[in-house]
């Protein structure tokens, strides 16, 4: 294939309603904003200026169309084809840029001059920190304070483009509080300054708008695999934290009935509270950070603290169309454990020299174990994002044993 | 007098200073000191007082308030809880007006309907919810009318005038005007005067103006604008003081006199 993409452009959804999730939960102060937004995603969308430049950015800048690659050896110890789609090979080694450089690109059409973004493990910061170098925006990350611990060296990296990291203290020093404070400045400076979100959550237009920027990654692979094999995969998986790599690849095959979409979580330590990501498989329904979706959370409603081995997992919450595509039953989703993604870490590496994210990995780990359900169809797995990052923290576990 | 119509009579528009909303944090500093908490607020000259509910991740707070809800979950504090202090206090004599203030995740899991009925047993006249925008307002506002409750919405400075508009015809009680763009504390009221009289124009509602509220003289130079001003992170910088009770009640004398 020659050209980046192209989106997957659809109109935003009514009231921002997937069903009974998603809407926008926000203080007054920032409503007006969002409305704004929307318009200016809708006449961007719309306007073939625009979306040249996207992709001409993500052709000549980003490396897109990112390869789909048949991982032969691990094929061949599932005993059915693995196609892995090489989102770890994008420039910053994630698919965060995709939607970081989109939402930049709106940003400079809506005249603001600063922005904010949160980061978990560090690729959105990165992502974000990189295309403000890029576009010549003030840019402010919020990061938990543990995570900044984590991934120091994304820190040092987003420091190095310019970027100020602001450490973030409260709550549980993580994803979910970075989220929450980034969310505060933007309050607070809303007229000059854009948010960044990272992940398909947040409140309306935000799951509509990073999907619509992460369906590159879909609408490539659905075009490079029939190009390769002559049909659609049997099985479309990607991890889910916030669910963005997902929802991008999902978006191509929503309307492919036969096309199982599966979807995988962070099991973390087990099923315990505290103990896991896994809001999609043992959330209830619930608002936080702008949306109505599935939630960790006590019976008081007040939000869990998670835990996953993958800091891009690590969160509470879920985008809403994922909340409503397991509702509707067109995708399920599966929870991986620390050690199983560890174990996919390995695997991947070793048999085909590419080592990949621990949020990647959770991918990995499921597409491998489909056993029998998968014969006789290719399985298509969206490998977000590359490893480097989490070295310590698999070396650390590995220590640890 | 329903509860929405309680609240409207204690902020009347006589042209004068802006009467004195002070905001306790229920279960700050400790779970069984907000029954005197919220009789030192009414002591100190509170006309109406704002109770705030802890969230564990509260949107629109600054680090003061947000920390006080953290030492309020600590203590236990729930919704359940928090209406049984402010019950108590209305059976030791409580008599102001109380609005809830509360994030909307833990009334979702409560029940709105649940919630609204419990809210009026306990004495509470009206609902303050910050990040339930108009548009989403529907479901709460049929469930508080029932009760008879108040909701009072919220317009910020950046507000166009057709959402005041409609904000002033959804809100029963006061409208909340946000002095400023940002989160509850420190950083003085801004744009609070342009938005007072961008909503007087529009509205015979009572405003009142909420977010870095703190001292005596603000409060002066609101008068004839807003019918009360919310105080509310001096008022939870107060409840930590070694006397917490005495602390909120002179505070509340020293701005409301």
């Amino acid at each position: 294939m020659t050209g980046p993409g192209p989106l997957i452009i659809t109109a935003p959804p009514v009231a921002g309603r997937y069903g009974e999730f998603g809407g926008s939960f926000v203080p007054e102060t920032v409503v007006p904003a969002l409305q704004e937004l929307e318009a200016a995603a809708v006449a961007a969308f719309a306007d073939p200026a625009f979306r040249d430049e996207f992709y001409r950015l993500e052709a000549t800048y980003a490396g897109r169309p990112t390869p789909l690659y048949l991982a032969g050896r691990l094929s061949a110890g599932a005993g059915y084809p693995i196609w892995l789609k090489r989102e770890d090979l994008l420039h910053t080694g994630a698919h965060k840029l995709n939607n970081a450089l989109g939402q930049m690109l709106l940003a400079q059409r809506m005249g603001k001059r600063r922005i904010v973004a949160e980061t978990g493990a560090g690729q959105h910061g990165l992502a974000t920190a990189t295309a403000a170098a890029l576009l010549g925006f003030e840019c402010t990350v919020y990061m938990g304070r543990e995570d900044m611990r984590r991934q120091a060296i994304n820190v040092s990296k987003m420091g190095l483009l310019g970027a100020r990291v602001e450490p973030v203290g409260s709550g549980s020093a993580t994803l979910k509080d970075a989220t929450s404070e980034a969310i505060r400045d933007w309050v607070t400076n809303v007229r000059d300054t854009h948010y960044v979100i990272g992940s398909a959550v947040g409140p309306h237009p935000y799951p509509w708008l990073v999907r619509t920027l992460q369906s590159v990654i879909g609408s490539e692979a659905r075009a490079q695999i029939q190009e390769a094999v002559g049909a659609l995969p049997q099985v479309v998986v990607a991890s889910v934290g916030g669910g963005s790599n997902a929802i991008g690849i999902f978006a191509a095959f929503l309307d492919d009935a036969a096309v199982r979409l599966l979807g995988v979580e962070a099991g973390g330590r087990g099923p315990g509270d505290g103990a896991h990501g896994a809001s999609l498989s043992r959330g209830r329904s619930g608002v936080l950070h702008g949306s109505r979706s599935l939630l960790l959370q006590d019976a008081d409603g007040q939000v869990l603290p998670t835990h996953s081995i993958s800091a891009g997992l690590d969160y509470p919450g879920v985008g809403p169309e994922h909340a409503q595509l397991q509702r509707s039953g067109r995708a399920d989703y599966q929870v991986i454990d620390d050690a199983e993604a560890i174990s996919a870490f390995h695997l991947l590496t070793r048999s085909e020299g590419i080592i990949p994210a621990l949020e990647s990995s959770h991918a990995v780990a499921a597409a491998v174990r489909l056993g029998a359900s998968a014969r006789g169809g290719p399985v298509l797995v969206c490998l977000s994002g590359r490893g480097d990052k989490d070295l310590e923290t698999v070396l650390g576990a590995r220590g640890g044993e | 007098m329903t509860p929405a119509e309680r609240i409207v009579a204690a902020l009347p528009r006589d042209g004068g200073r802006p009467r004195l909303i002070p905001y306790l944090m229920a279960g700050f500093p400790r779970l069984d000191l907000t029954v005197e908490l919220l009789l030192a607020a009414e002591a100190g000259g509170a006309a109406l007082v704002e109770l705030g509910l802890p969230h564990s991740d509260p949107l629109a707070d600054g680090p003061t308030i947000q920390a006080a809800g953290q030492t309020a979950l600590r203590e236990g504090t729930t919704v359940a809880r928090a209406l049984a202090q402010l019950a108590t206090a209305r059976s030791r004599g409580l008599a102001v007006p109380v609005v809830c203030m509360s994030h909307l995740n833990p009334l979702l899991q409560f029940g709105l309907e649940s919630f609204c009925s419990a809210a009026g047993q306990a004495g509470v006249d009206g609902l303050v919810v910050p990040d339930l925008p108009l548009e989403e307002l529907a479901e709460l506002a049929r469930c508080a009318s029932r009760t008879g409750l108040g909701i009072c919405t919220m317009v910020a400075p950046t507000t166009p005038d057709s959402r005041i508009e409609l904000a002033a015809a959804r809100a029963s009680g006061f409208l909340y005007c946000v002095s400023r763009t940002g989160v509850t504390g420190a950083g003085g009221s801004g744009e609070g005067q342009e938005l007072l009289r961008r909503a007087r124009a529009r509205t015979e509602v009572p405003l009142a103006l909420g977010f870095g509220v703190r001292e005596r003289a603000q409060i002066d130079a609101l008068t004839g604008l807003a019918e009360a001003v919310v105080v509310g992170t001096r008022f939870v910088e107060a409840a930590a003081a070694e006397d917490p009770v005495s602390a909120v009640r002179e505070l509340g004398v020293s701005l409301s006199g």
